[in-house]
């Protein structure tokens, strides 16, 4: 296993133990809640970056196509959604007990709704393709297009809205509060890293499954042919 | 093997533990403040919830770990034919 996988298993269990024994301060509403934000942002950083990861094997399959690169950009997609639906459902879970609703029409809500929704449909696409050539070469035209509206979608809107309740931007103290205590970054950022550590680590399994199967394949059709 | 990871794990997690057992100490309730699991932790069941959490996190860790290896074996066969 390589020392990575090692520092995953490490960061996430110290997130466990130190995200809800460590010191938070003490915030009205915000409360012990205060402790999700080692769990439910650290969704958001993975998925943004597990995202971008598969966008870039897009363009590079686009550039020079190999099955490989379709398998890197299709898994590393699909670990990014999965990361994202987590996101949303913590989110919403905690909206419910501080903002008192499960989903308001707030802008940075809205923005990673749409989001999951644009690479829904990346599957889509891609499960509605049955040719494996043209598969790739179209999912990896939309992916370009996913990322693109993901990106002004969850960091450039939710920052130009006059009002939100979402933590972030304009019009909350709270979280430019708790984001300078530096007990919580202790253990913030080491979350961040355990977290999309864990994502990588998924996906990178994922892939060398597919890659498997497509030699396995690959090998069936040769002794068809012969 | 097992015994390697255990101890580079441990390694690894003490001194980051370490680090916030000094912020551990600087929980001190006040009564004008806003309200935090203060009974809770005196009466040490946050430990329990510590646990539980350890136990899934190191249950599904363990999982990917057997699944990687899995993997890795399937890759190894493969090579050989």
């Amino acid at each position: 296993m390589k020392w990575w996988k090692y520092l995953a298993i490490v960061l996430l269990l110290y997130t466990a133990i130190a995200g809800l024994l460590g010191h938070v301060p003490r915030l009205a509403i915000l409360n012990e809640t205060e402790r999700n934000l080692y769990f439910h942002v650290p969704m958001w950083f993975g998925m943004t970056i597990i995202l971008g990861a598969s966008v870039v094997n897009s363009v590079r399959y686009l550039r020079n196509p190999s099955p490989r690169l379709d398998i890197l950009a299709h898994e590393s997609a699909k670990t990014g959604i999965l990361l994202g639906v987590l996101g949303l459902m913590t989110g919403s879970l905690w909206a419910r007990y501080t903002w008192g609703t499960w989903w308001t029409t707030d802008v940075k809500l809205n923005g990673a709704a749409v989001t999951m929704l644009i690479y829904l449909a990346y599957l889509v696409l891609r499960g509605a393709v049955a040719d494996e050539q043209q598969r790739a070469r179209l999912s990896a035209i939309y992916n370009i297009f996913a990322f693109s509206a993901a990106i002004p979608l969850l960091f450039i809107m939710p920052r130009i809205a006059s009002a939100s309740l979402h933590p972030g931007m304009g019009g909350n103290p709270g979280f430019s509060k708790y984001d300078l205590d530096s007990a919580m970054r202790l253990v913030f950022y080491p979350a961040v890293i355990g977290w999309t550590l864990l994502g990588v680590w998924i996906t990178e399994v994922a892939c060398r499954l597919a890659f498997v199967k497509e030699k396995i394949y690959t090998k069936l059709d040769e002794k068809q042919l012969a | 093997m097992k015994n390697n990871l255990l101890s580079r794990a441990v390694a690894l997690l003490l001194p980051l533990l370490l680090l916030v057992s000094t912020a551990f100490a600087q929980a001190t309730a006040a009564a004008d403040q806003p309200e935090m699991a203060d009974a809770l932790r005196q009466s040490g069941k946050i430990y329990v919830v510590v646990l539980v959490i350890v136990i899934i996190l190191s249950g599904l860790l363990l999982y990917l770990v057997r699944l990687d290896r899995k993997v890795s074996r399937l890759e190894r066969e493969i090579e050989g034919r």
